[in-house]
């Protein structure tokens, strides 16, 4: 069953950055875009198990810092090689300056 | 001089490929220095200007040279032409090829693809083959049966890193790979890199290659002059290759294989600025393999922040070359001695966890 969890202040993460979210043995990267919204996807590239809240973002693409796959995190959707596999999105609200991702 | 035998098994789908899945050596957590967030933020940030301007300055003097060289064609003096084209066509476009690979050259993707697929024609590296080796060799650094760009194997064959001084080994097996994939065919062991989605690139690439080369026969033919194939093509790919050997060679020969730590297994080696041009920095080795996101001309920047983390790198092309001739020479006869990186105090120490207590019984 789906739940909406607590994952931070919305001021913690920076405009067009990235932070690490653990819960119940999973990680997830949560991104606040460079127009001020937030967006969640699973923690680690689809490509090697590597995690993505250590790679840069851009305007609207997270890039793994091992290999440069890029990803629309908005979406999820894989931009190219060496990432061919989409990654997994997650619902995400802001309330009373708190982010919630929806999971389950 | 005779070579030791060796239970090292390099191929890509061999016992070694397999002991390495088995131990945890492949796709493995790395040492990383630690470096906060907002300071890695700052140093991966890519811009164009300094690839413009780079890029420009590189074939800009590819054409320099290449007129000096079509004006004093017929006596010695179009030599040196050659030479200077050589290097900056089958040497500079190798760290172009490579840093392009990476993505990071540019800020601009275009701008990557572009000079990706440019600088792979002249370095007769198949953009898509080399993307994805590349991938494994940054994931799997000097790992035994998972690495395909392992230089110097154990024990080294010698005659073979010589003679690719000038890709006499490289450039006719580069040849032939393309030709096989033109007519539509990988070897297994490239199917076990390369996602079978992206197979047809490959063929593709292939084709376009070909008829490039035919048409500079076609042209060396017509005309009756060599000319065009000195200019264009597998010939200055293989007279030019010896700078990107020479500092290539550096990177990791001679050091620890199947560790989890690039302090262990790769090089960072000061050099003069040309040779930083030619090389985009790559001189900076451990650096780059530990943060590949890192564009090249934030390498300096970068080893300035982490080297107290480091072994103290080598002060010269030169320096490093006297620690790894004679540890070639010496593998050939033991195989399983390696040159043993030290820590400076200041640094984190080696942690056995990540290279199976490589530190804790030396080789020497």
């Amino acid at each position: 069953m789906s739940q909406w969890i607590a994952v931070c202040g919305a001021d913690d993460i920076d405009e067009e950055d990235v932070i690490r979210f653990d819960h119940q043995g999973e990680s997830y990267a949560i991104y606040r875009s460079p127009e001020n919204t937030y967006h969640a996807t699973d923690g680690h590239c689809t490509h090697e198990r590597v995690l993505l809240t250590d790679g840069l973002v851009m305007d609207n693409i997270i890039e793994c810092p091992k290999h440069n796959g890029r990803f629309d995190y908005r979406t999820g959707e894989a931009k190219g090689a060496p990432v061919c596999v989409n990654l997994k999105t997650f619902p995400v609200k802001v309330e009373a300056g708190t982010v919630y991702i929806q999971i389950g | 001089m005779s070579r030791a035998t060796t239970m090292r098994d390099y191929s890509l789908l061999g016992l070694d490929s397999r002991r390495a899945v088995e131990e945890g050596l492949a796709a493995a957590e790395w040492y990383h220095t630690d470096i906060p967030r907002k300071e890695m933020k700052e140093l991966m940030q890519r811009k164009d200007a300094p690839a413009i301007r780079d890029t420009a300055i590189w074939i800009g003097l590819m054409l320099i040279f290449a007129a000096g060289a079509v004006a004093f064609w017929g006596s010695w003096w179009s030599l040196p032409f050659f030479i200077c084209y050589g290097v900056l066509y089958g040497s500079a476009s190798d760290s172009r090829w490579h840093e392009c690979s990476h993505g990071t050259a540019f800020k601009t993707r275009w701008l990557n693809d572009a000079v990706y697929a440019f600088a792979c024609f002249l370095i007769m590296r198949e953009p898509t083959i080399w993307r994805w080796s590349h991938t494994r060799h940054h994931t799997d650094t000097i790992i035994v049966g998972r690495d395909p760009e392992i230089v110097a194997m154990r024990p080294p064959d010698t005659l073979a890193i010589l003679l690719n001084f000038f890709n006499i080994l490289n450039a006719p097996r580069a040849v032939i790979g393309v030709l096989r994939h033109a007519l539509g065919s990988l070897t297994e062991e490239e199917k076990s890199f390369v996602p079978e989605s992206e197979w047809p690139k490959v063929y593709a690439v292939a084709r376009l290659w070909v008829l490039i080369w035919l048409a500079v026969l076609a042209l060396c033919l017509y005309t009756g002059s060599i000319l065009p194939a000195l200019f264009i093509g597998p010939l200055p790919t293989m007279y030019g290759g010896w700078f990107s050997h020479m500092v290539g060679l550096t990177q990791h020969a001679g050091l620890a294989e199947n560790v989890l730590d690039h302090r262990l297994n790769s090089r960072t080696v000061y050099m003069n600025p040309v040779f930083r041009f030619l090389y985009w920095n790559m001189n900076y080795h451990v650096e780059h393999h530990m943060f590949p996101m890192v564009p090249y001309h934030a390498l300096p920047k970068l080893h300035a922040r982490m080297k107290d983390d480091c072994p103290v790198p080598y002060n010269s092309t030169w320096e490093a070359y006297r620690e790894l001739v004679p540890a070639l020479i010496r593998q050939m006869k033991e195989p399983e001695w390696f040159v043993q990186r030290a820590l400076p105090g200041s640094a984190r120490p080696f942690r056995p966890d990540l290279h199976n207590d490589i530190v804790a019984a030396p080789a020497e």
